[in-house]
C-alpha cells in the first residue's frame, strides 16, 4: 500500500501527531484533503520545498481550521466537485480546544461535511510544551511548572468532546494511536457520515510528557486501562459504545512513566495529589459505564 | 488622462450604492461568498443575501460564519480550491481580518472584497474615514478607491481581472466610503450581466486543492527561501500596475464607462496647484476645481485609484511642472502626524530632479463633512507655501478648539 504521507518529515521519532496523520490517511485512502493549523504536525511535514503530503494539504493559520474546512467544503459543493472527497482537519489540541474553538464552533454549527480529527498530546508542543485547554490536572507544562507552591497545571481538562456534541454533530468519537485499528474504524465511519464529525484523539507525545520513544503505545495503552482516556462513540447525542475497562490499573502506573508528572512522586504531598487523579478516572468508569 | 462617462442614459436607474455594487458581485459570478455584518456594509451583503434566496446566483454559497475572522478564514480555503470569491467589510471587521490578509495574499489566492471604510474605535464611531484600508497598506492586497457608486460597482468587475490574472494572483479590496457611497441613491449603469460574462471569463487555475493532483499550500519556509516568497509578492505587484492600467482599458473598449487607471488627473498640465485624495472627497474636489479655475486659480486633481500597488511613476509624471502638491488624507499615522498620501507622495519624489513642496492635511475623519469652503482655505494655504515656502507641513483641518 502507498503510504500517503511520505516518510523523511523531521518529527521525533515515535511522533504521535505524524502518526495519528498516517492511520487517517490509512483510513480514507486519496481521495480527501487535508487541513492542518499551525502546530508540530504542520511545521514538520511542509518544509519547503519538500512536503510528505501525497494527498492535498493545506495550512493556513493556527486559529482557522475549521473555517477554511467549511471554505474548502462550500466550495467543492458549490462547483459541484464534492462527490466523495473527504474535508479533514487534523489538528493539535491546542488549534482546537483554546485559539481555535470559534471557528470549529461555527463550521460544525453550519453542519458542513467535515472530519475534524484533534491530536491531543495535551500542550502546545510546537512552541515548546506550553499548557493548553487540553492539559490534564497537575501535569508540568513550561507555562504550569510544579513549583514550591504548585504541583502543576491547576485545571481540569476542558472536556470538548461534549462541546462538540452539544453543537448536534451526528458523530463524535474518543480514540487512541495506541489502538490503531480502533482508530482507523473510527475515522473510517467518521468519512462515511454526512455532516461534521469529530474524533478527539490520545496521542502521548514523547518529547512533551518525558518518556523513552519505545514507550508511546504503551502510554497511550495504560491512558485507557487507567480510565484516564474513556474510549466512546457518540452518534446523534447518545453514547452507542464503550470500551470496557477490565482489571483496571491503578493511575498511579500511567502517572509514573511520564516526566510530566515526576512531581507527584518526588514533592511532599503528591500522594494526596495523586489520590485527586484517580478520582477522575473512578468517575469516568461511573460516567461512561467503563466497567 | 480624460474622464469618459458615456453612460448611456436609456440603461440608468437610480439604485443604493450598496444594491449597485451586491449586483456587481452577481454578474461576476462567484462561487463562494462569506462575510460578516457590520455597518455600513451591512446593506451588500443583505442584498447579496436576498439574491441568494431567490436564486439569482446560481452555483454559489453564501456563508454565514462567525465572525469576520472565519468569514476570510473560509475564503482561504474556498479560493485554494479553485473558487471564485468574495467578501465585504470595514472597521473592526477588517481589522480582526489582520492576520488573515496576510496569509491569503502571501498563499498567492485571488478574491476580491469591498471595504466600505469606516474609522476605528476607539472612540467608536461607524461613520466614514480610510483609517482602516489604509491600517492594512502592508498586507500584500491589491488596494484600489472609488469615487462614486458606478465606479465602486464596476471596479468590482476589474478587481477580479487584475486579481485572477496569472502575472499576478493577489487578493483585492475595492474600496467605498461608507454612507457617503454605500447608502447614496444615484442613478447609475448597473453592471452588465451580458458585458460581464465577455469581460470576464471563469477563473481557471492549476494551483488547488484537488485529489486527483495533490499539491500542497501554506508550507513552513526558513530562512534559506522566506526572503524569495516575498519578493516574488513584490513583483507581482509590480505587474499589477499595468494590469490595472489594462483593465481599465477594455472596461472602457467594452462598457464605455472609464474612471481613469492607476491614477486619473483633472486639469492637472498647467496647474500650479495639485490636489491629490482617494474616494469620495474626490467629487467634492472637482467642484472646487471648477470654482477656482473659473477664478483663474491654476487648480488641478489627482485621484487615486489605486493605492497599491503605488502608482508611483504616473503620479511623479502627472506633477512634473505643478508648484505644490495636496495630499488630502482620511487616515492618520499617530505618532507621525502625517496621512498616507503625504508621507507616500514624498517618498516617491525624493531622489528624483522633482523638489516641489509637499503639503498634507488630515480631514474628514470619523465621517467629519468636508464643504467646499474648507477646501478653498486649504488652497489658500497651498498658495502661500508658493509665495512664502510651508509653514506646516502636515496639518489637521476643521478642528473644534472648543473640545481640545
Ligand atoms: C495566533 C497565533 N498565536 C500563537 C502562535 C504560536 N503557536 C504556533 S503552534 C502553537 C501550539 C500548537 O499547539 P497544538 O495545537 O496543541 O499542536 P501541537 O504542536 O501540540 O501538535 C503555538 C502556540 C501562532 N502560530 N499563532
Ligand atoms: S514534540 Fe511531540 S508532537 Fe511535536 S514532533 Fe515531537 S513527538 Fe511529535
Ligand atoms: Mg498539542
Amino acid at each position: 500500500m502507498k503510504e500517503l504521507l511520505s516518510p523523511g518529515h523531521t518529527a521525533c521519532p515515535a511522533c504521535c501527531d505524524t502518526m495519528i496523520a498516517k492511520f487517517t490517511l490509512r483510513a480514507l485512502g486519496e481521495d480527501c484533503i487535508i487541513i492542518s493549523p499551525t502546530g508540530c504536525l504542520e511545521v514538520t511535514t511542509s518544509a519547503f520545498p519538500t512536503s510528505s503530503w501525497n494527498v492535498p494539504w493545506i495550512h493556513s493559520l493556527f486559529e482557522n481550521a475549521g473555517a477554511v474546512a467549511s471554505g474548502i467544503e462550500a466550495a467543492l459543493k458549490a462547483m459541484n466537485k464534492k462527490e466523495d472527497t473527504k474535508v479533514v482537519v487534523l489538528a493539535g489540541d491546542g488549534g482546537t480546544l483554546d485559539i481555535g474553538i470559534r471557528s470549529i464552533s461555527g463550521a460544525f454549527e453550519r453542519g458542513h461535511d467535515i472530519i475534524y480529527i484533534c491530536i491531543d498530546n495535551e500542550a502546545y508542543m510546537n512552541t515548546g510544551v506550553q499548557r493548553s485547554g487540553a492539559t490534564p490536572f497537575n501535569a508540568t507544562t513550561t507555562t504550569s511548572p510544579s513549583g514550591k507552591v504548585s504541583f502543576g497545571n491547576p485545571l481540569p481538562k476542558k472536556n470538548m468532546p461534549a462541546i462538540m456534541n452539544a453543537h448536534g454533530a451526528p458523530y463524535v468519537a474518543t480514540a487512541t494511536l495506541a489502538y490503531p485499528k480502533d482508530f482507523m474504524k473510527k475515522v473510517k465511519k467518521a468519512g462515511s457520515i454526512e455532516g461534521p464529525t469529530y474524533i478527539h484523539a490520545h496521542a502521548p507525545c514523547t518529547t512533551g510528557w518525558g518518556f523513552d520513544t519505545s514507550k508511546t503505545v504503551e502510554i497511550g495503552k495504560l491512558a485507557v486501562q487507567t480510565a484516564l482516556w474513556p474510549l466512546y462513540e457518540i452518534e446523534n447525542g447518545t453514547i452507542t459504545s464503550v470500551k470496557k475497562v477490565k482489571n483496571k490499573k491503578p493511575v498511579e502506573e500511567y502517572l509514573r512513566m511520564q516526566k510530566r508528572f515526576k512531581h507527584l512522586f518526588t514533592k511532599e504531598g503528591g500522594e494526596e495529589e495523586i489520590a485527586k487523579i484517580q478520582k477522575i478516572a473512578d468517575e469516568n468508569i461511573d460516567i461512561f459505564g467503563l466497567q | 488622462m480624460a474622464i469618459l462617462r458615456e453612460a448611456d442614459k436609456d440603461k440608468m436607474t437610480v439604485v443604493e450604492g450598496s444594491y449597485a455594487v451586491a449586483h456587481a458581485v452577481k454578474v461576476c459570478r462567484p462561487h463562494v461568498i462569506s462575510a460578516y455584518p457590520i455597518t455600513p456594509q451591512t446593506h451588500i451583503v443583505e442584498e447579496l443575501s436576498q439574491f441568494i434566496a431567490d436564486g439569482e446566483i446560481p452555483n454559489c454559497a453564501y456563508m454565514n460564519v462567525e465572525s469576520e475572522f472565519s468569514a476570510l478564514s473560509a475564503l482561504v480555503g474556498s479560493a485554494a480550491t479553485g473558487a471564485r470569491c468574495y467578501s465585504a467589510t470595514t472597521s473592526q471587521g477588517l481589522a480582526l481580518m489582520h492576520e488573515v490578509l496576510f496569509n491569503f495574499s502571501g498563499l498567492r489566492l485571488p478574491m476580491v472584497m469591498t471595504i466600505v471604510n469606516r474609522a476605528l474605535s476607539a472612540p467608536i464611531n461607524i461613520w466614514n474615514d480610510q483609517q482602516d484600508s489604509i491600517s492594512q497598506r502592508d498586507t500584500g492586497w491589491i488596494q484600489l478607491y472609488a469615487e462614486d457608486i458606478q465606479e465602486a460597482s464596476d471596479m468590482i468587475a476589474q478587481a477580479y481581472k487584475i486579481s485572477e490574472d496569472k502575472d499576478v494572483l493577489l487578493p483585492a479590496m475595492v474600496c467605498m466610503d461608507g454612507f457617503i457611497l454605500s447608502h447614496v441613491y444615484e442613478p447609475l449603469v448597473l453592471l452588465e450581466e451580458d458585458l460581464t460574462n465577455e469581460y470576464l471569463k471563469p477563473y481557471e487555475t492549476n494551483y488547488k486543492l484537488d485529489p486527483k493532483n495533490p499539491l500542497s499550500f501554506g508550507a513552513f519556509a526558513d530562512p534559506s527561501s522566506y526572503t524569495e516568497f516575498r519578493y516574488l509578492q513584490q513583483q507581482a505587484m509590480d505587474k499589477a500596475i499595468n494590469k490595472v492600467e489594462e483593465a481599465a482599458d477594455e472596461f472602457k473598449e467594452l462598457y464605455g464607462r472609464y474612471y481613469g487607471g492607476v491614477i486619473d488627473t483633472y486639469m492637472t498640465e498647467d496647474a500650479d496647484i495639485i490636489l491629490c485624495a482617494m474616494g469620495s472627497i474626490i467629487g467634492t474636489l472637482r467642484d472646487v476645481v471648477d470654482n477656482l479655475r473659473s477664478n483663474g486659480k491654476k487648480v488641478g486633481l489627482l485621484k487615486v485609484r489605486a493605492f497599491r500597488p503605488f502608482p508611483a511613476e504616473a503620479i511623479k509624471q502627472a506633477v512634473s511642472n505643478t508648484s505644490v502638491i495636496v495630499a488630502l488624507d482620511k487616515n492618520i499615522s499617530i505618532g507621525l502626524n502625517e496621512g498616507a498620501l503625504l508621507t507616500e507622495l514624498k517618498s516617491i519624489l525624493y531622489n528624483t530632479n522633482l523638489n516641489m513642496p509637499v503639503i498634507g492635511f488630515s480631514i474628514g475623519h470619523g465621517g467629519r463633512d468636508i464643504p467646499e469652503k474648507t477646501i478653498e482655505d486649504i488652497v489658500q494655504k497651498a498658495e502661500n507655501v508658493i509665495k512664502s515656502g510651508i509653514s506646516h507641513e502636515s496639518e489637521f483641518v476643521d478642528l473644534r478648539e472648543d473640545l481640545i
